[in-house]
């Protein structure tokens, strides 16, 4: 570990930074860890895998060499068995929001949950990018966001009394009907079809709530949004038959669920190209000395988009950031099968 | 065959489909702006097209993993689809789709 900089502030320092807690994040920890360097992993989800857990979680994959068949939470699974030896520290639901250079050569992260990490490397592993609920085509929704359209809920309190708007047919859309419809003043869900893809449970339970009459169903599309400064006073419904009316609302929470956009790595001052980051194919370094990119965020020629090709990056990336985090010390190569030190490490030997 | 695909921007692009391709992907290799985000899986829903002029009626009913992803599209209308679940044959021919709004 270095000496402390004034700038450090209250910050965690770790060898290394891993943005994404992917499959590629996840397995870069293993290559880091064989080498003794100590990582501290940010991701926007909720939980680790990536793409893997939030787009295919059950879906097979079937080139991930030495296991014909896998699911994306059963890899997710078990490259966290493969790593728990080497006790990385996950901030989970945070997005990696700013990094800044130190005095003393070092990067710093900050995350908008306000976590502030230090070390000399810092990882991209993010794949497509940040996770972000996906917005509706609707003109100038973006200036009722966080006034009165949300993509989530934090607190129920804040919609008590609220005339509600939800939109969508998954679980999201579906769970939060039947949470928040004892707090409203009037909750109404729209959807394209009669038809959800949500739980049968949920579903269910929303049918009841429409024939008790504490929620309305219409199959509509929002069109249009009606307020003044951000403060939403009715919206345009669209029925299946095209017809259109108006439909008084406070509170449009609309379900659509995820999608991928790079976000604030875009801002790192790095070099992108097509929001993807050029990389040397020896290290995986970045065009900044000191960060790396492996996985779905980085190009290089012949780049292609597999986990396994992520893999090898993590690997060989990890070689060169040991020779950043640990400069004055000489680095062995060894073998998992016969060296006892990596079996100690392991837990194994 | 040919699939005739309409941009965001109202372009229209005559592109090849190779025979068992997906028109996601012939819409990927001609360069158009589809993200599928997925590759492909039924995941993601990020490569929405509408069907036009008569094409939806003729192909085959989407699958209920389909419909079901389609509720996280965004504008969804009676003839919208997901391109990775749509093959390029013969019976494809002269297709016309127009992508959704991303």
């Amino acid at each position: 570990m270095n000496d402390m900089t004034p700038e450090a502030g209250k910050a965690t320092e770790t060898d290394v930074i891993i943005i994404g807690a992917g499959p590629i994040g996840l397995f870069a920890v293993f290559e880091l860890g064989l080498l003794d360097l100590k990582c501290h992993l940010v991701d926007i989800l909720d939980r680790p895998g990536g793409q893997c857990t939030e787009l295919y979680p059950e879906k097979p994959i079937y080139d991930i060499p030495g296991i014909p068949i896998v699911t994306g939470q059963e890899l997710t699974d078990r490259l966290l068995e493969q790593i728990k030896p080497f006790h990385a520290q996950f901030h989970f639901s945070e997005m990696a929001a700013g990094l800044t250079k130190l005095s003393d050569g070092r990067w710093k992260l900050s995350t908008d949950a306000g976590t502030e990490l230090i070390a000399p490397v810092v990882v991209i592993a993010a794949g497509g990018g940040s996770f972000v609920p996906k917005r509706p085509p609707i003109p100038g929704i973006e200036g009722y966001e966080s006034k009165s359209v949300f993509y989530a809920v934090r607190k129920i309190e804040e919609f008590r009394g609220k005339n509600i708007l939800i939109a969508g047919g998954g679980d999201s859309a579906l769970d939060w009907t039947l949470n928040l419809a004892p707090v409203a003043e009037k909750l109404t869900l729209v959807h394209h079809r009669d038809g959800f893809r949500a739980a049968q449970q949920s579903v269910n339970r929303m049918h009841e709530l429409v024939k008790e009459g504490k929620v309305v169903f219409h199959v509509a599309s929002v069109k249009a949004l009606h307020g003044n400064d951000g403060a939403l006073e009715a919206v345009t419904l669209s029925g299946a038959d095209k017809k259109e009316w108006r439909h008084e609302t406070n509170a449009f929470l609309p379900f659509f669920g995820l999608t991928i956009k790079l976000g604030p790595i875009g801002d790192f001052g790095l070099n992108l190209h097509e929001n993807l980051i050029p990389v040397d194919t020896a290290k995986f370094e970045s065009s900044t000395p000191g960060i790396f990119a492996i996985g779905d965020i980085n190009t290089y020629p012949g780049k292609l988009k597999l986990i396994l090709s992520g893999f090898h990056e993590a690997a060989l990336m990890a070689q060169a950031a040991f020779r950043i985090c640990k400069p004055t010390e000489k680095l062995r190569f060894q073998y998992t099968t016969s060296s006892s030190s990596l079996q100690k490490k392991l837990g194994v030997a | 065959m040919k699939i005739i695909a309409r941009d965001r921007k109202g372009r229209e692009h005559i592109i090849e489909g190779n025979d068992g391709w997906t028109v996601m992907e012939a819409l990927r290799d001609a360069g158009l702006p589809i993200t599928a985000e997925c590759g492909g899986a039924c995941a993601c829903a990020t490569c929405h097209v509408y069907v036009e002029d008569g094409w939806y009626e003729k192909l085959r009913a989407p699958s209920p993993e389909e419909t079901d992803m389609l509720d996280m599209a965004l504008a969804v209308e009676p003839n919208s689809r997901l391109s990775c679940q749509i093959l390029c044959t013969d019976q494809t021919d002269g297709i016309k789709v127009t992508l959704a709004l991303e």
